[in-house]
């Protein structure tokens, strides 16, 4: 994707996004301290695009994407969601009613297939409630709709009356997927979508994952860990460390010509499935800092080769280091790190 | 001879609804110093072929047939297989001789008992020495696996460390007392890739100063194309493919094989759509009697691999096969093929 097409519609623009956890202590449960697990983040995404969130356990991603769900609320800033075609919303801000009735527009996929559906429901029941629950359909044209999107993700009729112990891991995603497709949404947050699934089912889910993309439009903020998958899937990557995004690009770039020492350091661990390459590793020492008790500076400094007296003092600004490449990094500009490819 | 010698694994679980045949027919060697790979997916029966080598199968669970020679330290040879569950011979084989990195370090070890006493309790079944040399030995097997303050972990509880340094703590339990063989069971599946490769790294160097051959059991692609020789393919309980791990991934000669090679995604060459392999693994309760892969196979030829078990068979060199593409040499029955 090149500058021309990024500047397409918007659907999502979210805005200096923070969530702080308290830590409470004592019988009062007097607030000792916060767990920032995500810290003024910036981003968009694109219709029709999927953006990718990466980073270790740890890093917020799941908790900024169940932020923008509105599964949790923000502590502060502000998520403008575009509801049709002029429509925006903000939201942070929308309660009862008028949250209700923008739901329909945006759901999530779960990492687990087996703890996410209800073993006592049916598959057309579990796929079904969405549109009841939205008023979108009822009765027989709910059902009719059902068939229809259960067709769609490769299901058939014989699964309608079928419980969820009865299919395999991959069937389940796939139950999971017509449920967050059934209500037409425009944006769909995938966390760890395709994480639990084997090798080869992995494959197919994706390749579903992408051909609704193409037959529907809709939008996916694609949690993931596996930069394989991650590089396959998005058009643009989010990483993310200690509740922080340090860099954002279009896939391509970021993997090819990174410019966080972080992103490098992510990319050169990932194993590759060819023998024949050995590639120089970093090894970063350490572990994730602790979102409760971050470091000064910036956070990745304690682990950062190239970290200076800078580093160790001031947090880094999030800019713009190239058309459409964010960063946050005090050294961006000066270092030559090294890509995947 | 091998290190290990794996002949004709059968490993069934007999349920009410019918035999489960997890491991149909393994066979594998291991060499001193060797990393092999054993690749497959959940429910091809390749963890259940490392629990059966250190005799860790369970009711319903029962090895059926086959051996297991293993050359020990003192160099004589047993056959693990033939041997008596509660055994003393077992007992100084498990976890001195062959040991295990499980997968899920959280549930792998109490909860209950500290890091170091798990760890010492395993040093002071296979040695004689006293409590405080075993204390000595643990923290230092702690800080050879990289743990930072590694008297201080001694005393710490499973949930107080994170997961890498849990996997750590596994490994070290692992080597503990200096075996031949370790099998490494999803060692980093759980991990982020960051801590992943401090683990690979880690398991390498270890491997080259205790000399020991490790077994990385396994469904992801890219750890076994890095770390082994050597692969063992497993579909639906029997390996389907075995060679060199270069020849493996690049000219993989099993339907299977080239297929779930060509459906990951491999960084740096985007397509657009991934090859798929159709269908889902079938569970094998009471399977028939053919090839594993014929129902999701896109080449088989009906009427050859629906009837019979093709056999595994040497292609070219050291690359084995079991597909009736190359060879039309069916699998030895034996009273366990048709129940």
């Amino acid at each position: 994707m090149n500058g021309q097409e990024s500047k397409q519609a918007r659907i999502l623009e979210v805005k200096d996004i923070t969530k702080f956890f308290p830590i409470t202590k004592g019988f009062l449960r007097r607030v000792v301290g916060h767990v920032r697990a995500v810290d003024s983040v910036n981003l968009y995404v694109n219709e029709g695009e999927t953006l990718a969130l990466v980073g270790e356990s740890g890093s917020g991603k799941t908790t900024l994407g169940r932020m923008i769900v509105r599964a949790i609320e923000s502590t502060r800033g502000s998520i403008l969601f575009r509801k049709d075609n002029e429509t925006w919303v903000d939201l942070t801000r929308l309660k009862g009613n008028d949250l209700r009735a923008v739901r329909r527009y945006f759901h999530m996929i779960f990492q687990d297939p087996y703890s996410s559906l209800d073993p006592r429901m049916t598959v057309l029941d579990i796929v079904k409630e969405p549109l009841i629950h939205n008023k979108i359909a009822k009765g027989d044209e709910a059902r009719e709709r059902v068939r229809e999107i259960l067709k769609i993700v490769g299901l058939d009729d014989m699964h309608l009356r079928r419980y969820p112990h009865a299919f395999s891991g991959g069937q389940r995603q796939r139950i999971g997927i017509a449920r967050s497709l059934v209500c037409n949404p425009r944006l769909i947050v995938c966390d760890e979508a395709v994480s639990a699934l084997d090798v080869s089912i992995q494959a197919q889910v994706l390749n579903l994952l992408k051909d609704l993309q193409i037959q529907f439009g809709v939008s996916y903020l694609f949690i993931a860990h596996d930069l394989a998958v991650v590089e396959h899937i998005a058009h643009r990557v989010a990483v993310m460390y200690v509740g922080k995004v340090v860099e954002l690009a279009e896939t391509s770039e970021l993997f090819g010509n990174p410019r966080h020492p972080y992103t490098e350091a992510l990319l050169s661990a990932v194993p590759l499935p060819d023998p024949e390459r050995k590639q120089s590793r970093i090894i970063l020492r350490g572990e994730l800092a602790n979102p409760a008790n971050p470091p000064s500076g910036c956070y990745f400094h304690p682990r950062c080769p190239y970290a200076t007296d800078l580093c160790t003092r001031v947090t880094p600004q999030w800019r713009e280091v190239a058309p459409e490449h964010f960063i946050a990094c005090h050294h961006a500009d000066t270092l030559s790190l090294k890509g995947m490819f | 001879m091998n290190r290990l010698e794996v002949k004709g694994l059968k490993t069934y679980f007999f349920l009410d609804e019918g035999i489960v045949k997890a491991v149909d027919g393994v066979s594998l060697s291991i060499g001193d110093q060797e990393t092999i790979g054993i690749i497959g997916e959940s429910g091809s029966g390749k963890t259940v072929t490392a629990l059966s080598l250190l005799r860790l199968v369970v009711p319903p669970g029962e090895i059926v047939s086959g051996n297991a020679i293993l050359r020990r330290k003192d160099e004589s040879y047993v056959d693990i297989f033939a041997l008596e569950p509660q055994s003393d011979v077992l007992r100084s084989i498990r976890g001195n001789e062959l040991s295990m990195i499980f997968q899920e370090p959280m549930t792998a070890f109490s909860p209950v008992h500290t890091i170091g006493s798990q760890i010492g309790e395993m040093v002071a079944q296979h040695t004689d020495l006293d409590s405080r040399t075993i204390r000595g030995h643990v923290v230092d097997l702690l800080h050879r696996v990289g743990i930072s303050n590694p008297q201080q972990r001694y005393d710490e509880y499973p949930h107080q460390l994170s997961g890498g340094m849990r996997q750590r703590a596994m490994i070290a339990m692992a080597l503990s007392c200096n075996p031949n063989i370790v099998f490494a069971d999803e060692p980093t599946t759980a991990l982020d890739v960051t801590i992943q490769a401090q683990i690979l790294e880690l398991m390498k160097d270890l491997q080259q100063d205790e000399r020991l051959s490790v077994v990385y059991i396994t469904h992801n692609m890219a750890v076994v194309a890095e770390n082994t020789d050597r692969v063992y393919v497993m579909y639906l309980g029997r390996v389907v493919e075995s060679t060199t791990t270069r020849r493996l991934f690049s000219s993989p000669l099993h339907p299977y094989t080239q297929r779930l090679l060509r459906s990951i995604p491999k960084p740096g060459h985007r397509v657009d759509k991934l090859e798929i392999i159709e269908g889902n693994v079938p569970i094998p309760i009471d399977p028939p009697v053919q090839c594993g892969f014929f129902p999701r196979c896109p080449v088989a030829i009906h009427g050859t691999c629906d009837k019979a078990v093709p056999a595994l068979t040497q292609h070219e060199d050291g690359h084995f096969v079991r597909c009736f593409l190359y060879s039309e040499e069916t699998e030895q029955e034996d009273e366990w093929t048709r129940i």
